[in-house]
């Protein structure tokens, strides 16, 4: 699957050819004239990336926001009005996934609103929200999802942490599907 | 890594392997030529937004580290002859780490009379498959045009999904992504009155409120409100989710009609014991009987259970659907592994993805880890669970591997053979060895090209191909 001690590209194409004589490629992997990556493998360490779709602030406009993520670390961003908060987060490479493309459609851009005040002053959830949220791994009163909240003046300072609930999901924490 | 199923429990345990390991390479293995298994295959067409992960896949997929081997069954007979299948012991040499994600492929059984012989009685997962364009049951044809009167027999989403396909004007799916042979179907259909029947009652049953509240709104289609007795007196005294689910049922339909051309209801309390022939046709269904429950003390909680009471109740169907859940298998060459198989709970047994040889109760033996081999998704957990949870649980499962590997305390698989593990590099020899004809990323997108430009000329997204070989035809 991939080597335990981290080895350069050089060492790794010097055992690629040693070990080549094993199996003589007789036939392509997959038959087509389109080459397929397995042929080559190349090493690679670029990790997947996240991208938001997000506009930086004009200057004097900023509007700030900050994400506690799972470790309890802040990330304090300064932001456009009328972002919403996924976007935020996956411009920034932060652990948060909008499965649904920010829809309202699954709940997986959860994330609690720290400030009780702060929560009253984000337009109320609709109900395709709620109905997300009904399936949110720890749900607290001032749950959201981060698609649905836009950035403006009246939450500027907001400030939202990331649910942990990664580990120890009992069956009991699943809505059913059956 | 091997991963075995392209559904979204493999797609996000390899993304987040593939995210937190530069060095990792995953192969996916996948049975029929193209991906995304329940995202596909189970999720209703009216929603499209849920189907909004695959982007994410796809940008896994085209991760150079990641290979894409579709058209690839492993370890399965059917609809595969063994030779055009690889065995399980084939990729078992080649690779550090084995993940199976192959989901839930069969459905749980009532083991009532008529099940298996009567004409008009189907299971869910065959339904769904058929309007989604499983090439399993591609030739399914439901006789909806025979029908006034359905029963679904369970009461999760795949339950209320069902309905909603069979209650929606056929006008607001055309545009959706459903088969237009299903289309076809579902303008013959003349189906009035959808059943949605459970053992239990509402604190009970499994479905969600956003399935209820579609329902609900459906233009033209009545609900037979369910009785006061089933239903607590004051629904503020419940958590949120049940509350919401109360507030959603006593708000009711949108459509108040008194006479609604069509029109579904929520049944409580009843077990089926039988489906019936009806009288002129000894081998349609006419009618399910059902035993009549009532609930432990106390009603409201939900692990309240059923307790039957011997009255019977013969309701009159033309159709009848089960949907009380999906069931995992195992693999053929599970042993020869050394990987468990828990068959009553229909999973792989796992701590945290690792996949163990569970605890013994008689020796007291503890549970031991086997080298290297993982689960996610419906083998992992059991078949329940939306998207989020299986992504959730798939970070689980892939921080699992992550660790294992980094932290250098667990052994990987080691069936000798390479030093580095070549993975498909290897294993296509054997592949070709026997036939097969594997698919990679490019051609499905040349597939998937194809399924999109057909769809245009309806006004939809796709119109998918439902056999295999519809599929490998457009890489002629």
């Amino acid at each position: 699957m991939f080597p335990r001690a981290v080895i350069t590209s050089t060492t790794r194409l010097l055992l690629r050819q040693s070990h080549s004589h094993f199996l003589p490629r007789r036939t392509p992997a997959f038959p087509s004239p389109i080459l397929p990556s397995s042929l080559t493998r190349p090493f690679s360490t670029t990790s997947l990336r996240k991208h938001g779709h997000t506009t930086p602030p004009k200057p004097g406009e900023e509007l700030y926001v900050t994400f506690i993520d799972k470790s309890s670390n802040p990330h304090k961003f300064a932001v456009s009005a009328g972002e919403n908060l996924l976007d935020i987060a996956q411009e920034h490479d932060l652990d948060m996934e909008g499965a649904c493309g920010g829809s309202a459609a699954c709940s997986t851009c959860h994330v609690i609103v720290v400030d009780d005040a702060m929560y009253e002053r984000i337009p109320e959830p609709e109900d395709d929200e709620n109905d997300m949220l009904d399936l949110a791994f720890g749900l607290t009163e001032t749950s959201r999802l981060g698609c649905q909240v836009k950035m403006s003046k009246e939450i500027d300072g907001l400030v939202v942490k990331l649910p942990s609930m990664t580990r120890n999901l009992q069956s009991s924490d699943f809505s059913k599907k059956g | 890594m091997a991963v075995i199923g392209a559904g979204p429990a493999g797609f996000y345990t390899a993304y987040r392997v593939l995210s937190k390991l530069a060095n990792a390479k995953v192969d996916m293995y996948e049975s029929l030529p193209v991906p995304y298994g329940l995202v596909r295959f189970g999720v209703a067409p009216d929603h499209p937004e849920v189907k909004n992960c695959q982007d994410k896949f796809s940008e896994v997929a085209q991760d150079p580290r990641f290979t894409y081997i579709g058209n690839t069954p492993i370890g399965t007979s059917w609809p595969h002859p063994p030779h055009r299948s690889l065995p399980l012991a084939a990729l078992g040499p080649h690779y550090d780490a084995l993940l199976l994600s192959y989901g839930a492929s069969k459905d749980r059984k009532l083991g009532i009379p008529g099940e298996d012989t009567l004409a008009g009685v189907y299971s869910a997962r065959a339904f769904v498959g058929w309007y989604n364009g499983l090439p399993e049951y591609r030739c399914l044809r439901p006789s909806l045009h025979l029908a006034e009167e359905a029963t679904v027999i369970g009461q999760g989403n795949v339950a209320l999904d069902v309905a909603r396909m069979l209650l929606s004007p056929v006008d607001d799916l055309r545009t959706t992504d459903i088969t237009e042979y299903a289309i076809e179907e579902l303008s013959r259909s003349r189906v009035k009155r959808v059943r949605v029947v459970g053992r239990r009652g509402l604190l009970q049953a499994a479905f969600t409120v956003k399935e209820l509240r579609e329902l609900l709104s459906l233009q033209g289609v009545g609900f037979h409100p369910v009785h006061a007795s089933l239903l607590p007196k004051d629904p503020n005294s419940f958590p949120r989710t049940q509350k919401r689910i109360m507030q959603v049922l006593q708000k009711g339909p949108k459509t108040q009609l008194a006479d609604p051309e069509k029109s579904w209801e929520l049944c409580f309390l009843r077990s089926p014991k039988a489906f019936i022939p009806t009288a002129n046709d000894p081998a349609r269904i006419g009618a399910v009987e059902f035993e009549k429950n009532r609930l432990e003390d106390p009603m409201f909680s939900p692990s309240s259970k059923a307790i039957g009471t011997g009255e019977t109740e013969v309701l009159p169907t033309d159709l009848a659907f089960r949907s009380i859940g999906y069931l995992s298998e195992q693999i053929p060459g599970f042993e020869t592994l050394g990987i468990p198989f828990n068959e009553k709970r229909g999973l792989v047994p796992n701590e945290d993805g690792r996949v163990v040889k569970p605890l013994d109760p008689k020796t007291g033996d503890p549970a031991i880890p086997v080298p290297g081999v993982y689960a996610s998704g419906w083998v992992k957990r059991g078949p329940t669970g939306v998207i989020a949870s299986t992504m959730y649980d798939a970070f689980e499962t892939g921080d699992r591997i992550v660790s294992d590997w980094t932290g250098r305390e667990v052994d990987f698989m080691k069936f000798g053979g390479e030093e580095e593990k070549l993975g498909w590099e290897a294993v296509s020899n054997e592949a070709a060895s026997r036939g097969m004809r594997p698919i990679s990323w490019a051609q499905w997108m040349k597939i998937d090209g194809a399924e999109k430009e057909r769809g245009a000329r309806f006004g939809k997204e796709r119109e998918k191909f439902t056999s295999e070989e519809e599929m490998l035809a457009v890489l002629e």
